[in-house]
């Protein structure tokens, strides 16, 4: 599987908000949460939330704890890493987590 | 009949403990962490042991779970052997066992007698009829709350201390009220004739009818009430409920009996370590007579469960009496005694202060030589009691001019630093607690307040040592050069009321200059908001600026409330509960297109459910036109200002309560606050708004307004207290935004204004001084601040709904025009609700939970 992997691009920088989230629709109908936590950094994890059941993650508050970056839900405040998509007060829980880079103002995610 | 206790191990000695009021508890709890003895406790009332003290807090909300000291479960996990209503009527002194009423028999070795007291009924003909009652346990509290609810006059028979706490409880929970006295003044006991007199004005100024000098002769079949008392003098009094508060009589009938030695009027008689005539029983707390005297408070009964539990173990401290001195608060008034409040000690020389306009009247009294403090009398002003009393207590020499201690003005004042006072000195008299102790506490580790409370236990009886407590613990924390941490997470090592003034003072525009000047790493998800919220309140800039955007909960970044299925409901502004029918069918046709939920909400507007975030603009962009605007049900903010009709429609309505209301919601919207913030007014005593639930709760009197503060609804209700009463329109508002942006100042992060003032140092009193009296010199800015961001209001949604900036926020998704389709709904009652996941799955919609997956080992270094 993972060799067929390729970045795709989904939008471009002046489509995210600054240390806030968008949300992207794959095109096996999947929706991304990507975050922008920097001029030149995003982060994108499943838009899905499996606590709160609902697709809604990229609405949450970014944050960081001891140097990991996470987004905390909107609905009952679980957070997830941005980085590996675990979860940070549940270890049952976490989410698919997509590599994620900016090269030319395009807004690109490893799929 | 079966012989209890008789089977335990023959090592234990065996403590039988007849009454578990709050001195029988006591006497419990000194042996927590002793395995030799094996404890029966044996309670005539249907509970364990509450806090009496606090008793009328049942009438203001607490329960008795509330009230509780202690819990079965607990009493198990001591090994406590326990029976509820078991009243013990029989003790054999010789068999050395006692028996209950149900027959159950207990051995001990030794007894302790913890039986308490009653409240003395006068013995007036009539005085058993229906609806004439007690006040001192929490079954007699719902008695007088069935009676209350179907009367409307009360009258409390004693006008001592705990009369006038009757009284004060007949009147909230409604009553016409009247307190009636044999004697020619109020609170005899503690206070002298002007002080009475006083403390009578005061009170009677609140509302309660006082009749001295009144021998109730009997109780007969009312006219207009249920009784009618007949007094000595010819006259009387109807009302519906009676309540005796009479002084207390010591629960001694065991010790009367079973032939143990009994005061001459009554009280089991004790030595110096609590043993009565019989060396293996003891009796502690009011039924117990020491030196010919029964302590009615509960720190002396605290006392003497320590000396007998302590004797009992081999200790040998002895108990030598216990001071009397008060200081309670009586429908607001304060009152305090210190002491020899009558100075009656020989050759004592009183100095008095006393103030007609402010009803303020103040007495020391001074030994002969004017070196030490006697006693002292305070009404309407009790702020200089702390300081009067460790002078008294700890013989501290007074100032060349005592009188300096009650004067107002004088500049030179004495305060009696904490400094000043020996370790010897008492700090909390409930529980014994002194300076040194306090020390050792310190020393031993503890930092903050809470620890030194848990490891001393002061401050955990009446309450009335806590701003001293606070005082010396706070003093040591310096001199040792801590420090009490209440940092508000790992970013910031500030609280909230730290960083408001960081921010106020040095003018901090946005989140990222607070960081880089006093915080550390990103952020998060407790930090963000909470200065996201401080920075609104006091710049009250747009909240979706670019800069503090990424600061703001979901439901403020979409200014909707997310719901479960993650679309948002809607609701608009409307002041009061006031809607014409323009807009209400305005409400219902966009409803009807969008096809949402609609519901009208318990803070009397109308809720619209189920809108998708990409159709939020669209719906606002109508309800705008129509002439509405966002209500902040997302927001930390104002919610509702609730209102009765009032005076414009409803034949009681004694004020214009809409009016008010819709002046006050609009006054107040858009202000970000710690926490949110209700309002209610009515327009008249009935209350139809439920004013006393709410943050601020405004009630109309014939006069103008009484404003109430800090009550709440939700998971722990409160009553809201009074703050003043009959205020016009003009100083109502100020009030309301002096007290509003004090607690925008100082509360902690998501506390609402209820915790906020039980927080509060010095509680509602402090408030008072500080919104009424201006104690900090503040009221000014407060107002100014106020008027800035009342001036600087704007509706967020128009402001959002024309920038195009804005709404490209609100897509679904960011590469495509498609609508989320896992959002799905089915009918009921002709309305949509979100689909169950079940209904989902059945629809084929449904996602499935995504597998966990390690993707680090994929990670590069963007
Ligand atoms: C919609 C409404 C229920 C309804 O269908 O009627 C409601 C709905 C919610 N309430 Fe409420 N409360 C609603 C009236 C109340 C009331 C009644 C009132 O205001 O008179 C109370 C008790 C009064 C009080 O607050 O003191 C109330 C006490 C709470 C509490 C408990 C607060 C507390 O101090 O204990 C919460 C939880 C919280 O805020 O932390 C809460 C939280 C919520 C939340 C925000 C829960 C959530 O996070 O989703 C709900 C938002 C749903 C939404 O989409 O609006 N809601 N909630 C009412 C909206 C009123 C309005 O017009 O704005
Ligand atoms: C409304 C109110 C307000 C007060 N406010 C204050 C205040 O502000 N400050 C202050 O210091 N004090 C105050 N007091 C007084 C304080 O509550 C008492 O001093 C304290 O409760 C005495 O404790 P106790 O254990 O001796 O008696 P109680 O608390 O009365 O307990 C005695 C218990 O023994 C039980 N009992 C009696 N006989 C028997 C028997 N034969 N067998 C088994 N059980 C028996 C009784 O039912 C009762 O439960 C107040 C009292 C009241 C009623
Ligand atoms: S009571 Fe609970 S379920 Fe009902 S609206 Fe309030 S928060 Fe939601
Ligand atoms: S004096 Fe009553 S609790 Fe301390």
């Amino acid at each position: 599987m993972s060799n067929s992997k390729a970045w795709q691009t989904i939008c471009q920088t002046q489509d995210l908000v600054k240390h806030s989230g968008v949300c992207a629709l794959l095109e096996n109908e999947e929706q991304i949460a990507i975050f922008q936590t920097d001029d030149q950094q995003a982060f994108s994890i499943s838009n899905w939330d499996p606590a709160g059941k609902a697709n809604v993650l990229y609405r949450g508050i970014i944050g960081d704890e001891n140097g990991e970056i996470f987004v905390a839900s909107p609905l009952y405040k679980e957070r997830f890493s941005l980085q590996t998509g675990k979860c940070l007060d549940d270890e049952q829980l976490a989410v698919t987590s997509y590599q994620t880079r900016i090269i030319n103002d395009n807004v690109q995610v490893l799929i | 009949m079966s012989l209890h206790a008789l089977s335990q191990p023959a090592d234990k000695q065996r403590i039988v403990v007849v009454g578990n009021g709050m001195v029988g508890h006591h006497f419990v709890e000194q042996f927590t962490e002793n395995d030799n003895y094996q404890l029966t406790v044996l309670s005539a009332e249907p509970r364990l042991a509450y806090d009496r003290v606090h008793l009328s807090e049942y009438f203001t909300g607490k329960t008795a779970d509330d009230l509780a000291l202690t819990t079965p479960e607990q009493y198990q996990k001591l090994g406590v052997d326990f029976h509820l209503d078991a009243k013990v009527v029989e003790i054999d002194k010789s068999a050395k066992t006692v028996r209950t009423a149900q027959g159950q028999i207990f051995a001990y070795d030794k007894l302790v007698l913890a039986t308490g007291s009653y409240p003395f009924v006068p013995p007036i003909p009539g005085k058993e009829r229906e609806h004439c009652l007690v006040y001192r346990t929490i079954d007699d509290l719902k008695q007088i709350q069935a009676s209350a609810n179907q009367g409307k006059v009360g009258v409390v028979v004693g006008g001592g201390l705990l009369g006038l706490e009757a009284a004060n409880a007949l009147k909230e929970l409604g009553l016409d009220t009247h307190v009636v006295e044999f004697a020619p003044q109020l609170m005899g006991v503690q206070l002298d004739q002007l002080g009475g007199q006083l403390l009578r004005k005061k009170i009677e100024d609140l509302g309660v009818s006082v009749h001295t000098e009144k021998a109730t002769q009997q109780i007969v079949d009312g006219e207009q009430c249920v009784h009618r008392m007949e007094f000595a003098d010819g006259s009387y009094l109807e009302t519906d409920l009676i309540l005796f508060s009479a002084g207390i009589r010591p629960y001694d009938n065991l010790a009367r009996e079973f032939e143990l030695t009994i005061g001459e009027r009554g009280g089991i008689v004790v030595n110096n370590q609590c043993q009565t005539s019989d060396e293996h029983i003891y009796a502690i707390g009011e039924c117990a007579l020491w030196n010919n005297f029964i302590f009615g408070l509960v720190a002396p009964g605290y006392a003497m469960a320590k000396v007998a539990a302590g004797h009992i173990q081999g200790e040998t401290e002895s108990f030598t009496g216990a001071d009397m001195s008060t200081k309670l608060k009586l429908m607001g008034v304060e009152v305090g005694s210190i002491g020899d409040a009558h100075a009656k000690t020989a050759g004592a020389q009183c100095f008095t202060y006393q103030n007609d306009r402010d009803v303020i009247y103040k007495k020391i009294v001074v030994s002969q030589d004017g070196k030490n403090l006697l006693g002292a009398v305070l009404v309407g002003d009790t702020s200089e009691y702390d300081t009067l009393l460790q002078y008294a207590l700890n013989g501290i020499e007074l100032p060349e001019n005592p009188d300096s201690l009650i004067l107002p003005s004088s500049n030179e004042k004495p305060s009696l630093g904490v400094d000043a006072l020996p370790d010897s000195a008492t700090i909390c008299s409930c529980l014994n607690v002194t300076k040194g102790d306090i020390v050792g506490a310190v020393d031993a580790g503890a930092t903050d307040i809470a620890s030194v409370k848990a490891v001393t236990k002061a401050s955990t009886g009446c309450g009335g040592c806590a701003a001293l407590l606070k005082n010396v613990a706070e003093h040591e924390f310096a001199k040792r050069g801590l420090e009490v941490k209440k940092d508000i997470c790992s970013h910031f090592a500030y609280s909230r009321t730290e960083l408001f003034h960081i921010i106020k003072a040095e003018k901090i525009r946005n989140f990222d200059t607070l960081l880089e000047k006093h915080g550390q790493g990103m952020g998060c998800e407790i930090c963000k908001p909470a200065v996201g919220s401080i920075l609104a309140s006091i710049w009250n800039d747009y909240i979706l600026k670019s800069d503090h955007l990424p600061l703001q909960d979901t439901n403020d970044i979409y200014l909707g409330n997310m719901q479960k299925d993650g679309t948002y409901s809607i609701v608009p502004r409307m002041p009061g509960g006031e809607v014409t029918p323009d807009k209400l069918i305005a409400i219902g046709e966009i409803a009807k297109e969008y096809n949402l939920y609609t519901k009208v909400t318990g803070g009397q507007r109308i809720d619209l459910f189920g809108a998708r975030v990409d159709q939020l603009p669209d719906i606002w962009e109508k309800l705008i036109a129509a002439g509405m605007e966002t209500g902040h049900a997302y927001g930390k903010s104002l919610r509702t200002v609730k209102s009765c009709v009032g005076s414009t429609w409803c034949r009681y309505g004694v004020q214009d309560s809409m009016s008010m209301a819709i002046f006050l919601e609009n006054r107040y919207k858009g202000l970000r606050t710690p926490h949110k913030v209700k309002f209610a007014v009515s327009g008249c005593t009935r209350e139809c708004a439920e004013a006393q639930s709410k943050d601020i709760g405004v009630i109309a009197t014939e006069n103008g307004w009484n404003l109430y503060v800090s009550g709440n609804g939700g998971m722990k209700p409160r009553h809201a207290d009074l703050f003043a009463t009959d205020l016009d329109d003009a100083t109502l508002v100020k009030y309301i935004d002096r007290y509003l942006m004090f607690y925008v100042r100082m509360a902690d992060r998501l506390q609402r204004t209820s915790v906020w003032l039980e927080s509060l140092e010095g509680g509602l009193e402090y408030m008072q001084k500080v919104v009424i009296d201006d104690h900090l010199g503040i009221n000014d800015e407060l107002e100014k601040q106020m008027s800035a961001v009342v001036d600087s209001y704007q509706c967020e949604w128009k402001t959002t709904i024309n920038s195009p900036e804005q709404l490209k926020r609100f897509r679904q998704f960011v590469n495509s025009d498609k609508t989320d389709t896992s959002i799905q709904f089915v009918n009921e009652r002709e309305q949509i609700r979100p689909a169950t996941i079940t209904e989902k799955a059945a629809s084929g919609l449904l996602i499935d939970t995504v597998t966990i997956t390690d993707k680090s080992d994929e990670l590069t270094p963007a």
